[in-house]
Parts: structure tokens; C-alpha cells; sequence
């Protein structure tokens, strides 16, 4: 079997560059909230293409597919759990298109965010009804010629490995990331050690692992550098938004500026991620000086979090779960049960 | 493990002792016990709006400061406010018979435009945990839903959820309208959302931003004993 596109490419490359945000260039391009995105890989070909391209244009040599929200469960809040298998096969198509056109090896990431359903046993979403969801939108992005599967924006470790599972069904390489956004573990609790415990486990595991989108490009740093500390030999992804949204005469703009954003690809870098790239608020001009820092400057030692904290701005909370100087558990005042 | 299980009699503690163990099991989400539980005080005589506030409502307290602190997280969070509600489901029937006060009533939805609710749901859940009603209006609201709502069920408070920066500015369509029909000031708004701040609510004109859910029940309770505190001055 002939190794993958973005595993070739890897074995080439110290880093590459990945692409910035979908959801916040699609409204800049006049998505209407409340509609789905990925309605327009039909509907508005062209811009989606636009989509694409900015990131390629940019210097990114892997995108992520419009398709976050392509599941059947996410889908079905737009009555369109009947289109996941037509809007992934059109968004990896589109994708493709551009890809190939590019001039360059250029990875086509088959995007897969969360169900957005709370997983058993505290929500309604058993296992096998999230594999089937995640292989159903799996086997499209295939069949529209994706290079890999991109499991994004997760953060229970169950629905991560349902689509570990599901990517397994399809026969499909892939990559995987959480969103680590609650004092710097993921909203159900995960730690970056606890996140490479998971990965380390699955019978099928990723090409690349990592941390995305989250609360700004700091907390991101410290998730990547948790990453690191554990030893893990595989390959680390960094995609953080820029900055922290902000609220300015009833606009809303993200404050992290292209120049911010270099410094934190560089920072990525040097923590150990090896595909480094945006999120929410990164647009092609984040990127191109993303890429231009990361061409020009010499790779340095891993930062320090005093340093990521003055070049890109303080962390969300004191302690991330990883160092035991966080919050200890309360003691109990009765018996503990067995 | 058996013998450890076997130690605990829940009808041999005392009142403190019951009390202090229906707090450990909420904060372990163990619905069964804290049914029993509530059925022996009841058996005892105790006033159902007693255990609601002094037991449950007093347990969940601590779950929610540690969820605030980041101590606990989502999933022990959510099993933690099913065991409340097993024992809610008990209390309620006889709290109705007993006119006893309502700690609140809240209406919640997410706002147009917005189809996001998972941080929805967490407020809404960890807010019946707390003891309030909630009315929850599901995503994608209007502004007419949500004032039609507050006046049906009759709230205390209107909460709004966005997670996106291009719908978060519609809540200030929703308060500009309940201005313009003079109702504002009856009810408490909350907003809350990933990319929102405090500075917007405030701009938006908003009673408060609650960074999660476990602030979202500090504030509405806060915010409840301001209202009794001014309904028995006034």
C-alpha cells in the first residue's frame, strides 16, 4: 500500500503550514447566520473555491474542507441529515479542484467537527450512533477525493474515539485535534497528557495529533507544550484562533494581529507542533506572515510559559491540569462509598 | 469495594450526618441514593422547601464552585445535576402542594441566527440542579419567542446564548425591543457565549455576563435575593 499524501509530505518537511479559519471567512464572504455552511459547497461553488484559495494562495499546504458541520446530526438542525453523503463529496471535490490546480503538493483535509450531541452516559449519543454518524460523513469525504480525514474541535474523548473508529471503517488515514477552552483542559475535563493517554491507545492512531481553536493562541502554546512534555514522538498540531474576539462599536473583530499570529506560528514551532496553523479570526494575511516567519526565522528551544505569555498575551487560567498546582479536589465530609 | 458500600446506612445517619452524605453523593452523581435520601427526610418530617434548599440545593452549591474553579468538569457535572433532579422529581409535586417559594424561573434559548446549545444546555441543566424552573426555548430564537415566553411562564429571568461573533449582537435586538415595550425592567437578562465578555453584556445593556454555567447560577441567584430583598421593601 502506497504511503499517504500528508505523510509523504511530512517526511520531506521540517513543518507545514495549515490553514486558517472556515467559519469566520465564510461570513466575511456573506453567510447569513444560522444557515450552514456547508449548504454553499452546493449552492455557491465558486465561493467555496474563494474559501480554498486564500489559504493556498497564502502559503498553506493543507486546507480543511467545508464541511465542520457535515454530520447527520448537525446537518438535521438545517433538515439536511438526508445531504451528508452530496455535501461532502461536493466540499472534498471543490477542495480537490483547488489542490491539484496549485502547482505544489497541497493536502486536501476532509474537516469533521463534533456531533454536537453530549455522548452516553451523561447525554442521549451512544458510541456506535456516533461511529455511524462520523463513518457516514467519512466515507464522502472520500469518495470527493480528500487526502485525509480531519477530526476537529472535539472535546469528549469518547467522540474522538468514535471517529478514530469511523476514519478505521473507511480505511482512511487521519488527523486529529481537540479544543482545550475550560482552564485549559477540553470542556469535558481532558488534559494534554490525558489527550496523548488517548491517543497512545487507539488501535488506529493518527497521522497527527493535536489542539485547536480553544481560547487564544497562548493557551494553545501551553496545551502543545503539555503535549510535548509527555514524550510523545508523534507528529503535533497547533491550529489557534487569533486572539480573543472583541466586541468594538458593534462589531466584532478577533485582536490577534498578522503579526502577533507570525510570532505564534514560530512559538508553535518551537514547542514541537510540526503542522502549524489558524482558527476562528486568521485570515490569508495571518498566513502569509505565518509562513514568512516561519521560512525566515531559525527554530529556537521550546519556550518557556513566561515567554508565550509576554509575546502573545496571559493564559486563561492559573494552572492547565497538568502540573498538580491546580485546584485539588474538595474533601469529603461523609464516607466514601465503594 | 462491598464492604465500604456496606458500611453506609443511609437510614442510620442522623440529620447532619444525611445531609453531609447527600452532598458527597450529589457531588458523585449518584441519583439512587440521593432518592432515598430525600425520602427519609421526608419521612422524618422534614419540610420539602427544607431539603430543597438545605440538601440539594446546598450540595449542588459546592458542584457548582468546583466546576467554577475547574475542579470538575462537564461529565461530573452533568451526572451531579441528574441526581438532583432525581430527588427535584420527588420534592416537586409536594413544593406545589406546599406553596412553597420558587427559587426562580428562567426562559433560555439561543439566539437567531445561532444554532449552537450545547453551552445552553449545560446553563440550563446546572440551572434546574440549583432548584430553578427553566422554560428552554431550544436555538435559533426570535425576539417575539423570547418575550412571549417570559410573559407566558410568567420568569424572573431571561438568559441568551450565542457562540458565534456574528449573532451574539442580536441580543441587544431582544433587549432593545423588550424596552420598547417597557417590560425590561421586570426581568433579569443573562447572556452568555463563548465570545462574549463582560464588556458586552454591559454594552448590550445586559444584567450580566456569566462566563459558564456554574456563573450563570451565582448571578441568577444573586440577582433572585436582590428581587425578594426589594419585593419585601417595597
Amino acid at each position: 500500500m502506497s504511503q499517504d499524501a500528508l505523510s509523504t509530505l511530512l517526511d520531506t518537511r521540517e513543518w507545514l503550514l495549515a490553514d486558517g479559519a472556515t467559519g469566520t471567512t465564510l461570513f466575511n464572504m456573506g453567510l447569513t447566520s444560522g444557515d450552514a455552511p456547508e449548504m454553499w459547497n452546493v449552492d455557491h461553488p465558486d465561493r467555496v473555491r474563494a474559501l480554498y484559495q486564500g489559504p493556498v494562495d497564502a502559503g498553506s499546504d493543507l486546507f480543511l474542507t467545508n464541511t465542520f458541520g457535515g454530520n447527520a446530526s448537525r446537518l438535521k438542525l438545517h433538515e439536511a441529515q438526508n445531504r451528508v453523503g452530496e455535501l461532502n463529496r461536493v466540499a472534498a471535490e471543490l477542495g480537490r479542484e483547488v489542490a491539484d490546480k496549485a502547482g505544489r503538493p497541497v493536502i486536501v483535509a476532509g474537516s469533521m467537527g463534533p456531533t454536537g450531541e453530549i455522548m452516553e452516559p451523561m447525554g442521549p449519543l451512544s458510541f456506535d450512533g456516533a461511529v455511524e454518524m462520523f463513518h457516514e460523513q467519512a466515507d464522502a469525504l472520500k469518495a470527493g477525493g480528500v487526502d485525509v480525514l480531519w477530526v476537529e474541535t472535539i472535546s469528549s474523548p469518547d467522540e474522538y474515539k468514535a471517529a478514530a473508529r469511523a476514519a478505521e471503517l473507511s480505511g482512511m488515514p487521519w488527523c486529529g485535534t481537540m479544543s482545550f477552552d475550560t482552564a485549559g483542559r477540553t470542556m469535558m475535563g481532558l488534559t494534554s497528557a490525558d489527550m496523548v493517554k488517548l491517543v497512545d491507545g487507539l488501535p488506529n492512531p493518527p497521522i497527527a495529533f493535536g489542539a485547536n481553536c480553544g481560547v487564544g493562541a497562548s493557551d494553545l502554546l501551553r496545551t502543545v507544550l503539555g503535549f510535548a512534555q509527555t514524550g510523545t514522538e508523534r507528529t503535533l498540531i497547533a491550529k489557534g484562533n487569533a486572539g480573543i474576539p472583541k466586541y468594538v462599536e458593534g462589531h466584532i473583530h478577533y485582536d490577534g494581529t498578522p503579526e502577533l499570529m507570525a510570532d505564534y506560528a514560530v512559538m508553535a514551532r518551537d514547542c514541537g507542533a510540526r503542522i502549524i496553523g489558524g482558527c476562528c479570526g486568521t485570515t490569508p494575511e495571518h498566513l502569509r506572515h505565518m509562513r514568512e516567519a516561519l521560512e525566515t526565522r531559525p527554530k529556537g528551544p521550546a519556550p518557556t510559559l513566561e515567554a508565550i505569555a509576554e509575546a502573545l498575551g496571559g493564559f486563561s487560567s492559573a494552572s492547565d491540569g497538568t502540573d498538580d498546582k491546580g485546584p485539588a479536589r474538595r474533601e469529603r465530609r461523609g464516607r466514601r462509598r465503594g | 469495594m462491598a464492604e465500604e458500600e456496606d458500611d453506609i446506612i443511609l437510614s442510620e445517619l442522623d440529620d447532619e450526618e444525611l445531609v453531609a452524605q447527600m452532598m458527597d453523593d450529589l457531588y458523585d452523581g449518584l441519583a439512587e441514593e440521593i432518592e432515598e435520601a430525600t425520602n427519609i427526610l421526608l419521612e422524618r418530617g422534614w419540610e420539602p422547601y427544607q431539603i430543597l434548599t438545605e440538601a440539594l440545593v446546598a450540595g449542588m452549591t459546592i458542584v457548582g464552585h468546583d466546576f467554577r474553579d475547574g475542579i470538575l468538569f462537564v461529565p461530573e457535572v452533568l451526572l451531579a445535576a441528574n441526581a438532583m433532579k432525581a430527588g427535584m422529581s420527588i420534592l416537586k409535586p409536594l413544593l406545589a402542594e406546599t406553596g412553597a417559594p420558587t427559587i426562580g424561573r428562567m426562559v433560555v434559548g439561543t439566539v437567531k441566527g445561532d444554532i449552537h446549545d450545547i453551552g445552553k444546555n449545560l446553563v440550563s441543566m446546572m440551572m434546574e440542579g440549583a432548584g430553578f424552573e427553566v422554560v428552554d426555548l431550544g436555538i435559533n430564537c426570535e425576539a417575539e419567542k423570547y418575550l412571549n415566553a417570559l410573559e407566558a411562564e410568567n420568569a424572573d429571568i431571561l438568559g441568551m446564548s450565542a457562540l458565534l461573533t456574528t449573532t451574539m449582537p442580536y441580543m441587544k435586538v431582544v433587549i432593545d425591543e423588550m424596552v420598547a415595550k417597557g417590560m425590561r425592567d421586570d426581568y433579569i437578562i443573562l447572556v452568555g457565549g463563548a465570545p462574549l465578555n463582560e464588556e458586552f453584556g454591559k454594552a448590550i445593556g445586559a444584567d450580566a455576563y456569566c462566563r459558564d454555567a456554574a456563573v450563570a447560577v451565582e448571578t441568577a441567584k444573586a440577582f433572585m435575593a436582590r428581587k425578594h430583598n426589594q419585593a419585601s421593601a417595597g
